[in-house]
């Protein structure tokens, strides 16, 4: 945590820190807590007056069915997100960690997406899928399914599902490829040795021995696709059709700079400040463990 | 590899190259798109083929102003600011981490314990959380369309700080004591040791820095109005919304490659560097 | 050049004391070994005399100044660090040169001074190499030549032989000793190895558990350690000790054996003897059962027990000896050879 031998007294390090500290305490602690606060209160219609209403706000979430339909569409959205985008780079790495001759070549070509801002994810995704001109409503269509995200939520779901996915699958893909780069070979020998075939080997070998990566990259997933994929939702489907694709993050802003809630807006964002605090001690606790693998 | 199994060797191979297809499927589609003019980007099915467009799309996008019917400023402007904010975004929040990192690595005074759990705190407030009370700040603060505000408050960071107090407490104590006999002072020992020790990290971590700035897209968003401070990737989501009236995919696709390509071509070049930054901040 | 005096220098990290009123005279080119086990203080007592290590009580003076409140660049020291401390990024050369251009000393003799330690040390032509491509013994000499560059009052080592090999560990200490006599630098060495005390040291003071058990030339320490500690940590193999009884001018060992001791002594002692130092005496009043022996080529190790006890006996004769394991051999311990400690404070006593 510390040297053991530090520089003499001075008001260097509060010198050091002082930038840091400002910007934390302007843009971060000074703005949470007025979220807090405000979290507190409510306007009337034309902004004219505020109340102090304690938990009002939070027992209006509470008791509201749409907040909570959108509390379960975001888990649903998340763990949809990182069980496709997790699945697809394990058995890409699994595959890649097997070839020497082009592993690193086979890694540059699946890492670059993690460059795509999500956004622009979504706005690729959504030409690929537009119900006019997309080459897989196409595709389906001579089969014929009948694709349209603007009208049907579920398949707007799986669009966004889809997009933030792809992006994701590099991240996870670099992880599991040096998680199962760091298992020393004479493991590996010893499983062939003992007359396991590379499948499974992989599944009972390699798999539990990344373990420690796979619950990180869940965490890390998690908080990707609860915070980042604003962009993909606001490009592909604006939260809609009928609010199919509204998750937690774009819920908050859609309140507070479309509906003008302030405190219902600050509510929410109070609630979400807690899942990552959440996510964040899991994490830290996680990544104690991980040290030690 | 342990054993020679031919059939899974050229399995594996099969396995990649259709996973390398997939993932890069999109794009290829985005080049397609951006390679035609704007009439074919009209017809079910629209190309799988580049076709020979792609130098013309890229003058007038580039050059022009956008979509017809929009007010984005040319695509060279909102790639300069791009460009602003994620070097902005990176430079500052490395110096800034740097520079808190030693005072609370290498400095002992009251209230550093209160300063490392003020810049943790940092880690649990994402910009998505506290969206409309950091945008009054910015609002009252009178930086709304600049600069300034468009990086400033994304510039803390408490990733960026436990890496360098990680690299800082990995360099050995001697180093301090053997600089303060030769009889370094703080600063000098910060320039000339701590520094040159530090680069591959200050490195990687610009790497993942730079495409973390320059793929904002909430903040940007929220922060300008004025259409020449807009980023290349707020534009996108503009462009799209004139598309449903006027459709000009292929200047959108064009767009969509100017905005990716800087990112794309900067982990690919600094490969080695990413892969560091992005193992060693843990995100 | 400078004497340096440690005046009762304590030091304490909150409730733990690691050391205890230390007292030195160490005189000007004077060589001084601080020898002790892990953990006895030895590095801290170093680092204080540094300034990197606050002095909480007592007062270090380097020539005539006390230097308590002075910071470590102001001390006019030098330092060699275990594991070198060189900094990583720089060249040899940029290395040696680092104090003294933070002095802003004159280019052209900055240069010069470096070219001089450089032929000293013969590192010349590693000059314009980094650390990282030099051999353990050649960053050695760098951080020699770092320390000799500045032509301090006082080099200080800590535990500077520590990271190299078991054959470049023996040639450096004769290298560091001749460089240390040529230069006549005051110079303070930190080490836990006995032997490299003893061939280094013009004086050496051996520290356990914060206090200073001794203070002296190597052949006091070897001829008349002052505690029990001195007189186990000093020589290879270790001074037999045998627990005896004292009475009437006479030392009975467990076995009931009876030597001729000190006069005026009496109660349980601890009797010492080197292995030495006990000579085969077919008639000697020592037994020794052997259970195995090691053959070193110069001399032979017997490790045995004495007859009647269980108290473990080595025993180094010179030369090839063959002995048979569960053979009884017999032993007598010149006077001179002889040491008495006092079994409870372990402190030597004097016949």
């Amino acid at each position: 945590m510390l040297k053991r031998v530090h520089f003499p007294p001075s008001l260097l390090p509060y010198l050091l820190v002082a930038p840091q500290v400002i910007i934390t305490v302007v843009f971060f602690i000074w703005p949470a807590s007025q979220a807090v606060y405000q979290s507190f209160l409510v306007e009337d219609a034309f902004g004219l007056s505020t109340e102090f209403v304690w938990f009002e706000n939070f027992t209006y979430l509470w008791n509201s069915r749409q907040y909570l339909d959108t509390f379960g569409r975001t888990i649903y959205f998340s763990a949809a997100v990182a069980f496709l985008s997790m699945s697809f780079a394990l058995i890409l790495a699994g595959f890649a960690d097997r070839v020497i001759r082009g592993s690193t070549i086979y890694r540059t070509l699946l890492i670059w997406p993690y460059a795509v801002a999500p956004v622009l994810a979504g706005a690729l995704w959504l030409f690929m899928f537009n119900p006019t001109l997309g080459i897989i409503p196409f595709m389906l269509d001579n089969v014929g399914y009948d694709w349209n995200h603007y009208l049907n939520g579920n398949q707007a779901m799986c669009l966004v599902i889809i997009a933030a996915a792809w992006k994701q699958v590099a991240y996870n893909f670099l992880f599991y490829l040096a998680a199962m780069q760091s298992i020393p070979k004479s493991i590996i020998e010893a499983a062939a040795i003992d007359g396991a075939g590379p499948f499974r080997r992989f599944a009972t070998v390699i798999f539990p021995l990344i373990s420690p990566t796979t619950f990180f990259l869940l965490v890390v997933n998690a908080v990707y696709a609860f915070f980042e994929t604003f962009g993909i939702i606001h490009a592909v489907t604006q939260g809609g059709p009928a609010n199919a694709t509204t998750t937690l993050v774009y819920k908050v802003y859609n309140d507070g700079f479309i509906g003008l809630d302030l405190g219902g807006s600050a509510a929410q964002s109070v609630i979400l400040m807690i899942l990552v605090i959440a996510m964040t001690v899991v994490q830290f606790r996680f990544i104690e463990k991980r040290v030690q693998y | 590899m342990v054993e020679n199994r031919p059939f899974v060797t050229i399995l594996a191979h099969l396995v990649l190259i259709f996973g390398v297809a997939l993932v890069a499927l999109p794009v290829w589609i985005t080049f397609v798109g951006a390679s035609h003019d704007g009439a074919r980007m009209l017809q079910a099915p629209i190309p799988m083929w580049p076709g020979d467009q792609f130098f013309v799309n890229l003058r007038q996008t580039f050059l022009g102003n956008g979509l017809d019917g929009t007010r984005t400023a040319p695509v060279w402007m909102m790639m300069f600011n791009s460009l602003v904010m994620a070097m902005m975004i990176a430079v500052g929040k490395i110096a800034i981490s740097l520079l808190s990192a030693y005072a609370i690595v290498y400095f002992k005074f009251p209230f550093r314990m209160g300063v490392f759990w003020m810049i943790f705190i940092t880690l649990m407030l994402p910009v998505e959380v506290r969206i409309l009370p950091t945008f009054e700040v910015i609002a009252d603060l009178g930086m709304l369309n600049s600069y300034w505000g468009l990086t400033v408050p994304l510039i803390a960071s408490a990733t960026a700080t436990f890496m360098f107090r990680q690299v800082f407490l990995t360099i050995p104590d001697e180093m301090l004591e053997s600089a303060r006999i030769d009889g370094a002072g703080p600063m000098r020992f910060f320039w000339d040791i701590l520094l040159p020790l530090s680069r591959t990290n200050i490195a990687a971590l610009f790497v993942i820095l730079f495409i973390y700035g320059w793929n904002q897209y909430l903040w940007p968003l929220l922060i300008t109005t004025d259409a020449n401070m807009m980023t290349i990737v707020v534009s996108i989501k503009q462009m799209l919304e004139a598309s449903e009236q006027t459709p000009q995919w292929n200047i959108i696709m064009m767009t969509a490659l100017l905005a990716m390509v800087p990112p794309i071509i900067v982990v690919i070049a600094m490969q080695r560097l990413f892969v560091k930054g992005l193992t060693e901040t843990d995100k | 050049m400078a004497e340096i005096k440690l005046d009762s220098l304590t030091k304490t990290y909150g409730p733990t004391q690691v050391l205890y009123h230390v007292h030195a005279d160490i005189e000007d080119g004077e060589f001084v070994v601080i020898v002790g086990p892990s953990g006895c203080g030895k590095s801290t007592l170093l680092r204080m005399i540094a300034g990197l290590e606050s002095i909480t009580t007592g007062e270090v003076s380097i020539g005539d100044k006390v230097v308590n409140g002075l910071e470590p660049a102001d001390r006019d020291i030098a330092m060699v660090f275990q594991n070198y401390a060189l900094y990583p990024h720089m060249s040899v050369r940029q290395n040696m040169a680092y104090g003294l251009k933070i002095r802003k000393q004159p280019k052209a003799e900055i240069e010069r001074r470096v070219q001089e330690a450089a032929d000293i040390l013969e590192i010349g032509q590693y000059l314009d190499r980094k650390p990282r491509q030099l051999s353990g013994g050649q960053r050695q000499r760098v951080a020699m030549g770092r320390a000799i560059v500045r032509d301090p009052q006082v080099f200080l080592f800590d535990e500077p032989l520590s990271n190299l090999d078991a054959k470049l560990r023996v040639q450096m200490r004769l290298e560091i000793r001749k460089l240390q006599k040529r230069l006549g630098v005051t110079s303070i060495f930190v080490t836990h190895d006995q032997v490299e005390a003893m061939t280094l040291g013009d004086r050496l003071m051996v520290l356990n558990a914060g206090y200073v058990e001794q203070f002296g030339t190597p052949i006091e320490l070897y001829d008349r350690p002052a505690t029990i500690f001195v007189a186990g940590f000093i020589g290879s193999p270790a001074m037999n000790f045998l627990p005896a009884t004292a009475a009437n001018g006479t030392v009975t060992l467990g076995n009931g054996v009876s030597l001729p001791g000190a006069d005026g002594v009496s109660g349980p002692v601890t009797f010492g003897i080197r292995p030495e130092h006990l000579v085969p005496d077919d008639t000697g009043p020592i037994r020794v059962c052997v259970q195995l022996f090691e053959a070193l080529g110069a001399n032979t190790l017997l490790h045995g027990v004495l007859e009647g006890t269980e108290t473990a006996v080595v025993v180094s004769l010179p030369g090839h000896v063959t002995l048979e394991p569960g053979e009884t051999r017999s032993f007598s311990a010149p006077p001179a050879a002889q040491h008495l400690f006092d079994s409870d404070s372990g402190a030597r006593i004097e016949p």
